[in-house]
């Protein structure tokens, strides 16, 4: 077997293909965060609740409603951004003009609401969710045996995240989003409906969590608590990559989860710390983030 | 005169002596039970509110009341922290007459709660956790380690199958006390019956992907993968394997399996798996009998070892108070330990000097989807082992007081 410096390539690159699964995930939910605050100026604790409300919708469709993986995809999200724009709506824009901090407190409490009821409605156990028959089973490469499911993560992940990194940056859409939150007495002089873009835009966000949801059910474990454990390192992701970077947070995220992997394979006991590590590595050296805008 | 002064002084003594035997009766003219718990996180299936529903059957079934004296039952949430259980159990038993403590599943805490309630002279009945520190170690003649124990999963899931020419072992571990002590017996059992262990990994508590430790027990060659840890993590990494196609090359083996995790996985996943386990609602007539009425109670949730065994070890410490004729910890302890346990939990049981209570375990199974009658039809009993065969030997266990003659 190839070896480099006592190390097993073969198992490395391994390591470097699931930490870069990770990554897509990381990626996805970062993206939601970032659009969020870079354009909203609104720091969204409840992310990681939506992300579990994702999955719960997912299995609820199936168990329930019979609707299978392909259609939750679709449907879930929907779902869970209509629900967001009316968290926008009635709870998050009365208090628009307030602090920072408001908000923080706010979706922090809506995302314990939310915990809670789930672990009242169905145990702290979590839930089954079966591979998509489509997707399972695996592909041999010469190093490892790739899951297809993993491999769909992946490739849908970047489809999803490139795609709105195009909007945002690219197209005439997402101009008048980056010049809204600018400027919004500017856009709506020009007649622009501001009020709205921020509601769809908050919206848009929060369905990229309950993607990323329906996402996770079949490969994790369906749980009220998987969105809190995965919240916090999110949030470091998008303060590496600088708060608001659209880009960055994607970049960073596919980065991390491959940082993490190699953790994992080298030191497996601080692969719970090393994205925090670099978090306070790369606040020191650039507090604005890797590729956030110096203020 | 110097007669009289006599009289009034043996009257007096004998006075204080009646005084004295009445307050060995129940003190503060309640019984007290205090069930400590994770009550909304990650272990609140496993034990938690189906711990409160449990011990207040065991209560009712009771009659209400022992010595003529009312039985009531506190709850609180420890939040699986160690200083939130012994604030609470120090204030039960200084400020709220709470006589005896139920639950407490993270063992951290119920290291904590232990000390609280040994300096306090009263009686913790562990009901849920899993270390064997409390009647080894960390024993004291205040505590009734009941449902089961690492040393019990370690001798009943890992002996047969090294013995079975499973030699191999790759350990993923959770990183704290529990995970440790799990992997440190495991380990031991492996290496008496011949086994080795080939690698292993220490993971972090609230691992969410485990793909990463996956490729590396795969490539450790070993013939099984044995997994140290409890509840989400513990089915995260199942789920892992299973998609990794790792279950197709070697075993796993989930060391803590709670029916609640089991119930969890997809029985195409975790079908087939053995694991060792104190209890099963499904095992015979007395077991379903008693689980119906849980299940009323509790939703159609199906109860855990750890609830069967708070309802058990609560009836066990009731009729010990009523034998006893008090509530004192002392008396009632050893009452405990002179009784033998026989209900449908324990079959075979007896409160050993240490604390420890020795009874039969299940050796099980978990059913395929095509075995399955019902969501709740999980485990399929493939041995009964013994108590004394699955629970440490007082003698090899360093429980100081238990073994000074």
């Amino acid at each position: 077997m190839a070896t480099f410096l006592g190390i097993n390539l073969f198992a490395l690159s391994g390591q470097l293909l699931v930490g870069l699964i990770n990554g897509s995930f990381y990626a996805l939910l970062s993206l939601g965060l970032a659009i969020i605050f870079g354009l909203l100026k609104i720091i969204n604790f409840a992310q990681g609740a939506m992300y579990m409300l994702g999955a719960f919708f997912a299995w609820m469709a199936l168990n329930y409603m019979g609707i299978n993986y392909w259609a939750a995809l679709i449907l879930v999200p929907i779902v869970i951004g209509c629900i967001a724009i009316l968290i926008e709506r009635f709870l998050i824009r009365p208090i628009a003009g307030e602090d920072h901090l408001y908000s923080l407190l706010l979706t922090f409490g809506i995302a314990l609401v939310l915990q809670g009821v789930f672990t009242h409605l169905f145990g702290s156990s979590g839930l089954p969710y079966k591979i998509p028959a489509e997707l399972s089973g695996g592909t041999k490469l010469p190093f490892m045996y790739l899951p297809n499911y993993r491999a769909w993560i992946i490739v849908i992940s970047l489809i999803v995240c490139g795609s709105t990194w195009w909007v945002i940056e690219k197209t005439k859409l997402g101009a008048y989003l980056r010049a809204g939150t600018e400027n919004p007495q500017l856009m709506q002089g020009f007649g622009i409906n501001v009020p709205l873009i921020t509601t769809l835009t908050f919206g848009f966000g929060v369905a990229l969590a309950g993607f990323a949801g329906v996402l996770a059910a079949p490969v994790y474990s369906v749980s009220p608590d998987m969105g809190s454990s995965v919240l916090i390192v999110v949030f470091a992701i998008v303060v590496i990559g600088g708060m608001g970077s659209i880009g960055g947070a994607i970049l960073t995220g596919l980065l991390m989860g491959v940082v993490e992997g190699l953790t994992k394979f080298f030191y497996p006991e601080a692969s719970a710390t090393v994205i925090f590590l670099v978090m306070v590595i790369v606040l020191l050296i650039k507090p604005a983030g890797l590729f956030g805008k110096e203020a | 005169m110097k007669l009289m002064k006599k009289t009034v002084l043996a009257v007096a003594m004998s006075l204080a002596t009646v005084t004295g035997v009445q307050a060995a009766g129940v003190s503060d003219d309640v019984v007290k039970i205090g069930v400590l718990g994770d009550m909304g996180g990650v272990y609140a299936d496993i034990a938690g509110p189906g711990s409160v529903v449990a011990v207040k059957m065991a209560v009712e079934d009771f009659g209400g009341t022992v010595l003529g004296k009312p039985i009531e039952v506190v709850s609180a949430d420890d939040q699986n922290k160690a200083d939130v259980g012994s604030s609470i159990a120090r204030k039960w038993v200084d400020d709220e007459q709470v006589d005896v403590i139920n639950g407490a599943v993270a063992s951290s805490v119920t290291g904590a709660v232990t000390k609280v309630m040994t300096a306090a002279e009263k009686i913790t009945l562990i009901a849920a956790s899993a270390s064997h520190a409390f009647t080894t170690k960390a024993c004291s003649p205040f505590n009734a380690h009941w449902t089961y124990d690492v040393v019990a999963l370690a001798n009943g899931t890992v002996k047969p199958m090294v013995t079975g020419g499973k030699e191999k072992w790759f350990f993923i571990t959770a990183d704290y006390a529990f995970g440790h002590a799990l992997e440190k017996v495991a380990t031991g059992v492996i290496n008496d019956n011949g086994g080795s262990i080939v690698g292993g990994v220490r993971v972090p508590l609230g691992t969410t992907d485990f793909s990463s430790y996956i490729l590396q027990a795969q490539s450790s060659g070993a013939d099984v993968i044995a997994l140290a840890n409890a509840g989400a993590d513990m089915v995260n990494a199942l789920k892992t394997a299973a998609e990794f196609g790792v279950t197709e090359m070697m075993d796993v083996a989930g060391l803590l399996v709670f029916t609640q995790n089991a119930q969890a996985l997809d029985p195409a996943i975790a079908g087939g798996m053995k694991l060792t386990t104190g209890f099963y609602w499904d095992m015979d007539d007395q077991t379903r009998a008693w689980s119906k009425r849980y299940m009323e109670r509790m939703d159609g949730k199906i109860p855990s070892m750890a609830h069967a065994g708070a309802y058990s070890s609560t009836m066990h410490y009731l009729n010990a108070v009523k034998a006893a004729g008090t509530d004192e910890g002392k008396a009632v302890m050893t009452k405990m330990k002179e009784t033998p346990v026989e209900d449908f939990f324990s079959r075979n049981g007896y409160l050993r000097k240490d604390g420890r209570m020795v009874h039969d375990m299940l050796q099980v199974r978990i059913k395929t989807a095509d075995e399955r009658t019902s969501g709740n039809d999980i485990f399929a009993i493939e041995k009964v082992i013994k108590g004394d065969d699955a629970f440490l030997e007082l003698s090899k266990g360093g429980c100081e007081f238990a073994m000074a003659k």
